[in-house]
C-alpha cells in the first residue's frame, strides 16, 4: 500500500454540474472539485483522501472523499453538497488552498481477465471514473447506475464512452423496483461470467448489494464510506462489523475501522445485516 | 532553547507537547505525518482488560462548537495490546503511555498489573471518565473518594512506573479531586478531560450520537481547562498536564502560562494529522517572539 502524505494543495477549478438549486441563487448540488496534482507515487481507484480548507478555524472535520481521477496535471473529486461541511467546500474558489491527506485505505481489485459489474449510486460513482480510466480491459466492464438527481449532475459522460452503462432513475417506487431488477439481472450475468461485482454508494443501497451479492454467491466488493472522521484510524469514529471470514481471526465478529480496513472490503467478510434489516422494515 | 522537561524522575519528555489519551490512536498511525520521536511523548487509545466492540453508532459529530463524541473504547482488550500493539513501536525513542479503561478497581488494578510489565510502556495514565459499576455508573472522576481508589488501584500494580490521573470538570470541586489523587499516589494529572454534552438532529428528531451523551471537545472546552487547571495549579505538588482545544503554540503557552508542565494536542489530530508535528516545531520560535527565554520560570508564571 502507498504510504499516504499530508500536502496543501491550491484548487485549479471548481466546476457545477447539473442546474442550479431552485431558490438557491446559483449554488448547485453537485460539483467536480479539481486540485493541482499531489505528489503521490501511486494510488488506486477505491481509496479516498480526506480534505478540507486551508484558511481559517471554521469547522474542525475534514470530509472523506474517493479518488475520481487522477490526471497528468490534477486531482479531481467529485461530491454532493449534503451538509454545512460540503457546502463550505462548494463555495471554493481557484487558487484557494487546502489541506489534503491521502491516499488512504485500500482500493478495489483491477483484474484484465475477470469481467466486473460496477454498481453505482449517485456521487458514489466517483471512484468508478478513474477505475473506468485505468482498466487495462474497459470491454470487461459494465455498470448499472441510479440516481435520484438528473443525470447531468454526474460525470458519466467519459465512463459512458469506456463502458456498457445503465442508467436508471430512481424517483418512484416503480423506478426503483426497475433498478433492483436492473442490478439483479447483471449480477446474475455477472455471477455465471465468473465476474466480480464492485460497488459504491449510500448504506441502503451497499446493504442491498451486500445481500443479493451474498444470495446470489457473486464476489463482491463494498466501498462503505460512513462516518470517516479522520480517515486514518485515531478518531474510532467509524467502524464496519466484520464476518466470521475475516481474515484475521482475533477482530472476525468484531468491529473494524472503516478508514484503515476499508474503505473497499469484501462483502462476504462483513456483516450488514443490521442495515439490510433497517432497509427492509 | 531548551524545551525539554523532566516530569517525573525517570519520564524526559524532549518538548512539552504530546497527543491526548484516544485521538492519537497508537501513534503509528500519524507516522507517515511527521516524526514522533519529535513529540514529547505519546498517549495512546483507551485499552480494556477484555475486547469492546464501542459504542453504537453515530459516534462522533461535529457542532458549531466543536467535536462530540461516545465511541466507547472500542479495542481488542490488553492481551491483544500487549501482544499485537505494542512490538514495534519506536518507544526507545519516544515514551508511550496507554489510557487505561475499567468500569471497577479490580479491573484497574489488573490492567496495571499486565501493562506495568511492558518494556514499551513509558507510563499509563488512568482514565476516571469511566462508569464505576459499584456506584450505578457514576464516573470515578466526580468524587474524590471513588478517583483516589481507581488511582491507588493502578498505583499499586504500577512497578514504579508513572501513574497519570486524568480528571475531569465535570467533578464539583475538581481542586478536592485533584488532591485526593495526588495523595493516591498519582506521579501526574492530566486535565481536562471533556465536558458532557448532546446535539440533536433536528430532521431525525433525535439525538445525535448513538449514546446520546457524548464528550464535548474543541476550542470550546480550552476555556473550561484553563479555569481548571487554575483552581489546583498551586495546591498539588505534582506536574500537570493540560488539554482541552489546543491547536496552535500559543494554546500551548497559553496552558504553561496558568501552570501546565507539558500540553496535549486532542481533537485537533483529527482536523489535520500534521498539526501536532507543528506544535512541536513552533512554540520556539513564539517564546522568542514574546522574550521568553527559560521556560521553567515562565510556567504559571501569570502576572494577574
Ligand atoms: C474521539 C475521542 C476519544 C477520546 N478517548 C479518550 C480516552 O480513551 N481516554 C481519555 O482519557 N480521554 C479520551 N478523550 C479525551 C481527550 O483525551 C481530551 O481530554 C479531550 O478531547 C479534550 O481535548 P481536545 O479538546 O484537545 O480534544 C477522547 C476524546 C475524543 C474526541
Ligand atoms: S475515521 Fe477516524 S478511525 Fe476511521
Amino acid at each position: 500500500m502507498t504510504t499516504p502524505i499530508r500536502t496543501e494543495l491550491s484548487v485549479a477549478d471548481i466546476v457545477p454540474f447539473g442546474q442550479p438549486l431552485p431558490g438557491r441563487d446559483s449554488r448547485y448540488g453537485f460539483y467536480a472539485l479539481t486540485l493541482e496534482k499531489p505528489e503521490w507515487k501511486s494510488w488506486q481507484p477505491g481509496q479516498f483522501i480526506m480534505l478540507r480548507p486551508s484558511e481559517g478555524r471554521g469547522r474542525m472535520l475534514a470530509r472523506p472523499f474517493p479518488i475520481c481521477r487522477v490526471t497528468s496535471q490534477s486531482l479531481v473529486l467529485f461530491f454532493e453538497v449534503s451538509d454545512p461541511g460540503t457546502e463550505e467546500l462548494s463555495r471554493l474558489k481557484s487558487g484557494d488552498g487546502v489541506i489534503v491527506w491521502g491516499p488512504l485505505g485500500n482500493g478495489f481489485v483491477m483484474d484484465s481477465e475477470r469481467p466486473a459489474l460496477l454498481l453505482a449510486y449517485g456521487s458514489g460513482i466517483a471512484p468508478f471514473a478513474g477505475y473506468a480510466d485505468m482498466h487495462p480491459a474497459p470491454e470487461r466492464l459494465s455498470m448499472v447506475f441510479g440516481h435520484r438527481a438528473p443525470n447531468s449532475c454526474y460525470p458519466t459522460d467519459a465512463m459512458a464512452s469506456r463502458m456498457y452503462m445503465e442508467d436508471v432513475l430512481d424517483r418512484t417506487e416503480k423506478e426503483r423496483e426497475m433498478f433492483r431488477r436492473s442490478m439483479l439481472s447483471k449480477l446474475e450475468e455477472c455471477g455465471e461470467a465468473g465476474g466480480v461485482c464492485l460497488a459504491c454508494g449510500p448504506m441502503w443501497f451497499m446493504s442491498w448489494v451486500w445481500e443479493n451479492a451474498g444470495r446470489l454467491g457473486v464476489p463482491a466488493q463494498l466501498a462503505l464510506s460512513s462516518r470517516i472522521s479522520c480517515g486514518i484510524g485515531a478518531c474510532l469514529g467509524c467502524s464496519t462489523l466484520t464476518s466470521s471470514h475475516w481474515p484475521d481471526e482475533a477482530c472476525a465478529g468484531l468491529p473494524v475501522q472503516t478508514c484503515t480496513s476499508g474503505p473497499v472490503f469484501w462483502a462476504s467478510e462483513i456483516d450488514l445485516s443490521e442495515y439490510a434489516a433497517e432497509r427492509s422494515s | 532553547m531548551d524545551m525539554r522537561i523532566e516530569l517525573v524522575p525517570g519520564l524526559v519528555l524532549k518538548n512539552p507537547v504530546l497527543s491526548a489519551a484516544g485521538t492519537f490512536g497508537t501513534g503509528r498511525e500519524f507516522q507517515p505525518y511527521g516524526d514522533l520521536a519529535s513529540l514529547g511523548a505519546v498517549v495512546m487509545h483507551g485499552v480494556s482488560l477484555r475486547p469492546s466492540g464501542g459504542a453504537p453508532q453515530p459516534r462522533i459529530v461535529e457542532t458549531e462548537s466543536g467535536i462530540l463524541s461516545a465511541v466507547g473504547t472500542p479495542n481488542l482488550g490488553v492481551r491483544h495490546f500487549v501482544e499485537r500493539e505494542l512490538p514495534g513501536l519506536p518507544w526507545s525513542d519516544v515514551p508511550f503511555i496507554p489510557s487505561l479503561w475499567a468500569t471497577n478497581v479490580d479491573d484497574f488494578s489488573e490492567l496495571s498489573s499486565i501493562l506495568s510489565k511492558e518494556e514499551a510502556v513509558a507510563a499509563m495514565e488512568v482514565n476516571l471518565d469511566c462508569p464505576n459499576d459499584h456506584r450505578d455508573g457514576r464516573k470515578f472522576c466526580l468524587n474524590p473518594v471513588t478517583a483516589a481508589r481507581a488511582v491507588n488501584a493502578v498505583k499499586r500494580e504500577a512497578s514504579g512506573k508513572p501513574v497519570i490521573a486524568k480528571i475531569s470538570p465535570q467533578a464539583i470541586d475538581i481542586a478536592e479531586v485533584a488532591r485526593a489523587v495526588e495523595a493516591a499516589g498519582a506521579d501526574i494529572i492530566a486535565c481536562s478531560g471533556s465536558v458532557p454534552g448532546a446535539a440533536v438532529d433536528l430532521a431525525d428528531r433525535r439525538f445525535s450520537l448513538g449514546s446520546i451523551e457524548g464528550r464535548l471537545s474543541g476550542p470550546a472546552v480550552k476555556p473550561v481547562a484553563l479555569w481548571c487547571i487554575r483552581q489546583f495549579a498551586g495546591i498539588v505538588h505534582i506536574p500537570i498536564i493540560g488539554m482541552g482545544g489546543v491547536r496552535s503554540a500559543s494554546d500551548v503557552l497559553e496552558f504553561m502560562l496558568v501552570g501546565a508542565a507539558a500540553v496535549a494536542v486532542g481533537s485537533a489530530n483529527f482536523s489535520d494529522p500534521g498539526l501536532i508535528f507543528r506544535n512541536v516545531e513552533e512554540p520556539p520560535a513564539l517564546c522568542a517572539e514574546l522574550g521568553i527565554d527559560d521556560l521553567s520560570s515562565f510556567r504559571g508564571g501569570l502576572v494577574g
